[in-house]
């Protein structure tokens, strides 16, 4: 029978049938980070219980360390407490793959699995964060768990699984200029929902897919789970292979036909069944930005606020109200006229260095708007910041007047210093404007990295597209 | 994680779609590496009228009026009725770690979120599915009753509000079991100990490249 690729990663890790609509899943890589471990390496001493295999470990702080001079050290005593229980826990496993904050490789470890190579076709990853989905743009099932389950994986190298649902998107033609995978991504979204893919993974095919870079890939399938779907795919092609091919931890050049003969057998078979399917026009996603505060209240950026009064059902009117008093909007603003006062250029959906240079290209020679309080960019990894660097991408931020700092989540949720105060407007790459996500009281307006370096030339939110 | 047979108690109403854990669990909370210490940081910026520190003693901050779950009659509530979507976003367990702690043993809500109805099963706390018309005849009950009161029987697979006839609820099997067996669920896994090993022979023999990565 033919297969979905999401039906032939599970069937390659099964283990095990549980249950008629479960069973057990081998775990091939574990990428870990300073928060949500710490509490499994508790549990694992707790019963003496040992790692089952400490070269599937991939661990990095990235959530909370600061993004400023390291010599500094990290002023939060309990942002230290965090990072300094990982470097304990990770002291014993000498066959896990560390990158400690302040190291030269630390960084989101979304970005480091793909530039080092670790993230492979074929391989099932899981990381107690829900943008581990990111990484099936290599056709890798991978997929965010919480912290019981990464002590469950720490322990068996297994978890219990019910199997998803096959979605697949397909998207035919090609993104105009100025539309970016981010504006893609809030274009399923938008037409979908923050639920519209609960219960199942995302395939994404159709020609603009396949003319995506594998960085634009990632991006995507980062948003599969603002979907809510489990995770979010993209088949094996050239892109793929040409990516991988090199990289620190690719298989070696005596096995690497063998490897690229597996990887290109992991495409959705023709004929195969999809429980939901979507067929999309990539000539008809324009730049979107957000206005809410959730990744579905998405409008193209020269729209205006919607009106909540226009809507039937009284949840969703109510949602919308709450959503707009948050955001400190009315209905019929044009989102266009909406002043920010600051904006971050980062996050695991666009910190990698396309992003950056798509950013240098446009605020190359000019200065950001100079009410703005702050204009961060926080490269992805360690590898990004010095290859920005190496192509003077840097002094063109600092001289364009932002704000050049070392990797890490940043502002993405301002676990550390870096943060929105109650009632800032900011232009953000990041991936959630939920409330209080980017900072107590922050309002957050999402858009591709484009949008976001023209916004900050202008002080309010700019359609890129005036900038081409 | 104890089994979950049955819950009885006091309802309460959240009614938003589309409730993220960024708003049950706020992370400047997740700075702890313990797994306790959440419950009274749980909607925490919706919940208090001032910002909320890890650690500070909550029992002095003043608490938003307009916050539904501030409600009197809500306060021992175990039972919480809400809508779409709910426990979106992070995957933080510390979200359902809190909710427990405040009392929750059952979550009824129209839809879910995968990680966090995943997150839910894996600390004894039911997530029910039921169709928006039931749960919006049970909202308006609970709201309108100065004490309402629910049994939800996991075994039954019933839920018997205290006015009204008893309502049936799907769960999927696995989750239905795990959640009435309780128990360490690492325990059970290594039972499976020589599959595991055979499986990752076969897998390091197929894949040649996956070895000494
Ligand atoms: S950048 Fe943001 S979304 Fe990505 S892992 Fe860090 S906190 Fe999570």
């Amino acid at each position: 029978m033919p297969s979905t690729l999401y039906d032939k990663l599970w069937e390659s890790h099964k283990i095990h049938d549980l249950d008629k609509d479960e069973a057990l899943i081998y775990i091939d890589k574990h990428l870990i980070n300073e928060v949500t471990s710490p509490q499994a390496f508790a549990g694992m001493r707790a019963k003496s219980r040992k790692v089952w295999s400490e070269s599937s470990i991939v661990a990095t702080a990235d959530h909370n360390t600061p993004t400023t001079d390291p010599e500094a050290g990290v002023s939060d005593d309990l942002a230290r407490a965090q990072i300094d229980a990982l470097d304990d826990n990770l002291k014993s496993l000498t066959g896990a793959e560390y990158y400690p904050y302040p190291s030269n490789e630390q960084g989101i470890v979304h970005v480091i699995g793909p530039e080092l190579g670790i993230t492979q076709p074929g391989l099932t990853i899981v990381c107690g964060d829900s943008h581990t989905s990111t990484h099936g743009a290599f056709s890798a099932l991978a997929f965010g768990i919480g912290t019981s389950d990464v002590e469950h994986v720490l322990a068996t190298q297994t978890l219990a699984l019910k199997k998803s649902k096959n979605y697949r998107i397909s998207v035919s033609g090609c993104l105009p200029a100025g539309v970016y995978a981010k504006d893609l991504a809030l274009h399923v979204i938008k037409r979908i929902g923050t639920a519209g893919a609960t219960g199942h993974v995302i395939e994404f095919t159709g020609e603009a897919v396949r003319a995506l870079s594998m960085e634009a890939r990632m991006t995507l399938c980062n948003m599969a789970i603002e979907a809510g779907a489990r995770t979010g795919l993209v088949g094996v092609d050239e892109t793929t292979l040409e990516y991988l091919k090199d990289r620190p931890k690719s298989p070696s050049q005596g096995l690497w036909p063998e490897a690229v003969h597996y990887w290109t057998s992991l495409n959705t078979d023709e004929g195969a069944l999809f429980h939901k399917s979507l067929a999309l026009d990539a000539g008809e996603v324009v730049p979107l930005v957000t206005w809410g505060t959730s990744p579905e209240m998405v409008v193209s950026v020269t729209d205006v606020v919607p009106n909540p009064g226009l809507i039937d059902d009284p949840i969703r009117r109510a949602g919308f109200e709450r959503a707009l008093t948050y955001m400190g909007l009315e209905p019929g603003q044009r989102m266009q006229d909406l002043r920010l006062d600051k904006v971050f250029i980062g996050s695991c959906t666009n910190s990698r260095i396309e992003d950056l240079r798509i950013v240098a290209d446009l605020v190359k020679g000019c200065r950001i708007a100079e009410h703005l309080k702050q204009a961060l960019i926080v490269p992805g990894s360690g590898a990004v910041k010095r290859q920005a660097e190496k192509e003077g991408l840097d002094k063109i931020f600092i001289e364009a007047g932002f704000e050049w700092r070392r990797p890490g989540c940043s502002m993405c949720l301002g676990m550390n210093e870096d943060r929105l105060l109650p009632g800032e407007r900011c232009a953000s790459t990041s991936n959630r404007n939920f409330e209080g996500r980017q900072g107590q009281g922050g309002r957050s307006h999402l858009m591709s990295p484009a949008m976001a370096a023209v916004s900050a030339l202008n002080g309010l939110i700019t359609d890129v597209r005036e900038y081409l | 994680m104890e089994s979950s047979v049955s819950v009885t108690g006091q309802a309460a109403v959240l009614d938003r779609s589309n409730v993220d854990t960024d708003a049950i669990l706020p992370k400047q909370f997740m700075k702890s590496v313990k797994r306790t210490g959440f419950g009274q940081f749980a909607f925490d910026e919706w919940r208090y009228l001032d910002a909320g520190i890890l650690g500070m003693d909550c029992s002095k901050r003043q608490l938003n009026p307009d916050f539904e779950l501030n409600q009197r009659k809500y306060q021992n509530a175990s039972i919480l009725f809400t809508r779409e979507n709910f426990g979106c976003g992070s995957s933080r367990e510390h979200a359902p770690w809190a909710l427990s702690e405040l009392g929750f043993r059952a979550i009824i809500a129209i839809s879910f979120a995968d990680i966090f109805e995943r997150n839910c099963i894996k600390n004894g706390i039911i997530p029910i599915t039921l169709s928006a018309s039931e749960v919006d005849r049970l909202m308006f009950l609970v709201r309108t009753s100065e004490r309402f009161i629910v049994v939800v029987d996991l075994a039954e697979g019933l839920i018997c509000p205290q006015k009204g006839e008893a309502i049936s609820f799907d769960m999927n099997e696995s989750a239905r079991k795990k959640l009435l067996r309780g128990g360490d669920e690492i325990e059970y896994t290594l039972g499976f100990y020589d599959e595991i090993k055979e499986f990752e022979e076969r897998r390091r023999q197929r894949l040649p490249w996956l070895s000494g990565q």
